[in-house]
């Protein structure tokens, strides 16, 4: 059947990947899903690029770290020279931002890019310094559809995320426990799982865990606590390597975030006997992500009714995806990162270290009827009178001051000025006739069971010629609420 | 009334199509104005860390004049309350309304330990959680959960913005946001998105898309019942252009009609005043002032003064010192304005921040914020504070 492969595919698409790209649409109705999921496995197989946006000045400075003493250079620095920094730092992360949203539509390892894009709020984390974003970001990219352990060990030894969760300031005779705290409630166990003693003992083990400027790792012996500490009922002078280990030898661990990659990924309502099973395997493998993902898109249950056109899209899902099969060149790039703000979502800037909480969430009223515009700003029609709220940890009171920055709320221009280019998804409808138009659309844009009225969209197209037709359709499918779910 | 019958059938005719029936029309029919004692509660936002040193100002503490020589206000120029206490001196309007009893004070107002980041503590002051907490709902919001359990009425809670903030957000319900009546949700599309909506053939809630549609159901009827009530007795008063005069005055306006809304949000700012503040503040406080004297006036006027409470609040204050720049950065305790007509505490509250009990330059909290909400939410709003802020708090008595 045709038509449940194509639907089926869709699924796959969406959940493992940012949706289907028009270049697939011919692709989609042959092969069978397990097919499909080969063949995102093969493409998201090679190690991705690290993604370097970082402004020259910057670089220039990054470089010259080690030649003039650390703190000496810092101190050198004027006001002005410090605004500077701070200011390109927050363009670089702009860049980054935009950069990495570029990959979730045009990269054909869209596994791995979604893959990456969990662990971005799994890991969740705010740093004003481009550098250690960058290099979170790789961590997260390279072991995305590797082994959780890894990740875990490197991540919480990332200049990042030490700096987010104040390891910094976690000494023998002054433990911050900010990290321990998180490491144990969102990266690992989840609430409930250990004691306030645990988190005191945790904390020891992980004083001295810090990062030069460069953002490399640095273990500060005379900070640390070499003393024996007892945590999860075992006893050692442990060191956070080890802690770190303990915490995957738990396999609470594997079930947290096998039902957390279940939520993310299948369905906002948490199928226990499913889950235990997945955690199991996934705890056997010690912790092979690929191979969980692999027991989740390839079983047959992941595409029951059900869990098809189940979840709300997140924002840049809902962003990517639209882009993905109306392939744009953007004239106004600050567009997307105004969407970003006013929808909710911001890559790299996290609510809080619990991540996106996702699902209904995304939704109240005015951000509903932001997202079911979007389809007319891209497309002109609309124009932007819609303010984003401004972020005072990213402007730095600096709100009057005009400088390019992507937390202000306004955005610069009206219109996003988007081209669309349409010819080959047109094309790919050439031979349908004008009567099933409209349903064929739907069947490519919707993942829900019942969709909007045929005539109702037909009331509402340019029908002066069949593209025309096509275009306006696909608008009008696009600005509906089915659209939102996928 | 005829306006009010055109205002049911057009309302009316848009809700049918969903399975939401705006029980809160029928509550009106036939009335006048809403009766008095009809409590509203109106939130001032401060965004960015107000600097509360600056704003109630220990005038006559010489420790405030040594960590600030060049940001603590002249004596002279100091709006005098009592023998220690005054305000910024662009507050006039605040002033005013500490003279006429209808402005109280609430000193040190803060959290354990607390986050110096913006957007976290002000998760926390929205969402009403420890700081160890992370919760995903606000208290406001959360007060619509409790209020109408199963209802139709986001219009309970509106916010003067194009976004809606975490505060506003419950489980099940969430407010309205919104900046001009006229203008909801302003887009070329507008008419397709009703005739959608009517299409929708609801299962009772059992597909995922119900809750879009449920949404957008409320959106479009709240539009409507939104712009009908802010016509039916507008604010003829004079209020300042700002931005925040005119969200005052959007605010006034639907107070005066019989509108449902309890709770209204509105937001001023940038307070973040890391380099220039004197000049930021001066700004930012005499447009508050301004705005805020016009709405009070405007509710007196008009014999609302009673039923509205105005409470102020930033996610932080600032450090005691000043910094190299002419500012200050961020810090912890703050001071908190209550205005209204029915304050049962009036003036300074309760003592001033001691500055010569810091915690490594910040003030200490002596109030936790959890407490004034109970107190608004069980005194005013005549809500259940413990299912709401999920813990009892005991209640402090200014209303």
């Amino acid at each position: 059947m045709s038509l449940a492969n194509q639907v089926k595919n869709q699924h796959l698409m969406w959940r493992a990947g940012f949706g289907p790209a028009v270049e697939q649409l011919a692709d989609l109705p042959q092969f069978s899903h397990k097919e499909l999921y080969k063949a995102l496995q093969k493409a998201s197989s090679k190690k991705p690029e690290y993604i370097d946006v970082a402004d020259d000045f910057l670089k220039g400075l990054f470089a010259g770290i080690d030649e003039v003493g650390r703190q000496e250079r810092r101190k050198e620095m004027t006001e002005d020279e410090r605004k500077k920094v701070q200011q390109k730092n927050r363009e670089s992360i702009k860049s980054l931002n935009l950069n990495w949203l570029r990959v979730f539509v045009n990269t054909d390892a869209q596994l791995r890019e979604k893959m990456a894009f969990f662990w971005h709020g799994h890991f969740a984390c705010r740093n004003l310094n481009v550098f250690y974003q960058q290099g979170l970001l790789d961590v997260i990219r390279r072991n995305a559809l590797g082994s959780f352990r890894d990740m875990l060990h490197e991540v919480s030894k990332s200049a990042a995320m030490l700096n987010f969760l104040n390891n910094q300031q976690n000494r023998k005779d002054h433990p911050n426990e900010n990290f321990a705290r998180e490491v144990m409630e969102l990266f690992t166990l989840g609430r409930g799982n250990y004691t306030e003693n645990d988190i005191k003992e945790a904390a020891r083990a992980f004083t001295g865990w810090s990062a030069d400027l460069k953002g490399q790792f640095v273990f500060r012996r005379f900070q640390h606590d070499f003393g024996n500490k007892t945590f999860l009922d075992k006893t050692g002078n442990f060191d956070g390597d080890e802690v770190l280990d303990i915490l995957l030898s738990q396999k609470q661990t594997a079930k947290y975030i096998t039902q957390k990659i279940y939520k993310f990924f299948v369905s906002d309502t948490i199928d226990d006997e499913k889950v235990s099973w997945l955690a199991n395997r996934f705890f056997e493998s010690t912790y092979d992500i690929g191979k969980l993902m692999e027991d989740i898109f390839t079983s047959d249950w992941f595409y029951d009714e059900k869990n098809i056109g189940s979840k709300i899209k997140s924002p840049i899902e809902l962003l990517a995806g639209i882009q993905r099969m109306l392939p744009m060149e953007l004239a106004n790039q600050e567009a997307m990162t105004f969407l970003q703000r006013a929808l909710g979502q911001i890559l790299f800037y996290p609510p809080n270290v619990a991540g996106w909480p996702g699902g209904k969430t995304w939704i109240d009223s005015s951000s509903l009827m932001l997202r079911m515009r979007i389809p007319q700003l891209i497309n002109d029609v609309d124009e932007f009178n819609v303010k984003a709220k401004d972020d005072d940890d990213q402007m730095m009171g600096r709100k009057n001051q005009d400088d390019g920055d992507m937390m202000k709320g306004i955005a610069k221009r009206s219109v996003i000025r988007a081209t669309i280019d349409w010819k080959q998804y047109i094309s790919h409808f050439d031979k349908i006739n004008k009567d099933q138009l409209i349903g064929s659309l739907a069947t490519n844009l919707l993942q829900t069971k019942t969709g909007v009225s045929n005539d109702l969209i037909k009331q509402y197209v340019d029908a002066t010629s069949k593209e025309s037709f096509i275009r306006s359709a696909t608008l009008q499918l696009m600005s509906t609420p089915e659209y939102q779910l996928c | 009334m005829v306006i009010k019958r055109r205002e049911f059938l057009q309302v009316g005719s848009l809700a049918t199509a969903s399975f939401l029936v705006p029980k809160f029309l029928k509550a009106f029919e036939g009335k006048n104005m809403v009766p008095l004692g009809n409590k509203v509660l109106v939130i001032l936002q401060m965004s960015g860390g107000n600097d509360g040193l600056n704003t109630v100002i220990p005038y006559r503490n010489d420790i405030y004049y040594k960590e600030r020589p060049r940001l603590g206000i002249e004596k002279s120029k100091v709006l005098s309350l009592t023998d220690e206490a005054g305000l910024h001196p662009a507050l006039s309007a605040f002033k005013e309304l500490y003279d006429d009893g209808s402005l109280g004070i609430m000193n040190g107002v803060g959290y354990p330990n607390p986050d110096r980041s913006h957007f976290r503590s002000m998760d926390i002051w929205h969402s009403g959680s420890d700081s160890k907490d992370y919760w995903t709902t606000g208290w406001l919001g959360r007060y619509l959960d409790a209020q109408c359990h199963g209802c139709d009425k986001p219009t309970y809670a509106l916010e003067l913005d194009d976004t809606l903030s975490l505060a506003m957000k419950g489980e099940e319900a969430k407010a309205i946001a919104m900046k001009d009546p006229k203008r909801l949700f302003g887009t070329a599309n507008q008419r397709f998105f009703k005739e959608v909506m009517q299409q929708h053939k609801d299962e009772l809630g059992e597909q995922p898309v119900d809750y879009l549609y449920k949404t957008l159901a409320e959106t479009v009827s709240s539009a409507d019942y939104i712009f009908e009530k802010s016509k039916f007795h507008p604010s003829k008063a004079e209020y300042p252009k700002t931005e925040l005069g005119q969200n005052l005055k959007t605010i006034a306006s639907l107070i005066f009609s019989d509108i449902n809304t309890k709770v209204y949000y509105v937001s001023h700012g940038s307070f973040d005043t890391h380099i220039n503040q004197q000049m930021q503040q001066q700004r930012l406080f005499t447009e508050m002032s301004d705005a805020v004297r016009s709405f009070t006036k405007d509710l007196k006027d008009n014999g609302r003064f009673d039923d509205v409470l105005v409470m102020t609040f930033s996610e932080f204050g600032r450090r005691v010192s000043q910094n190299a720049s002419g500012g200050t950065d961020h810090g912890t305790a703050n001071n908190m304005f209550l205005i209204g007509g029915n304050l049962k505490e009036k003036g300074l509250i309760n003592a001033m921040p001691d500055l010569t009990d810091l915690d490594e330059g910040d003030l200490k909290y002596k109030v936790d914020f959890k407490n004034v909400y109970a107190t608004v939410l069980k005194n005013w709003l005549a809500a259940d504070d413990m299912a709401i802020l999920k813990k009892k708090y005991d209640y402090l008595k200014f209303v």
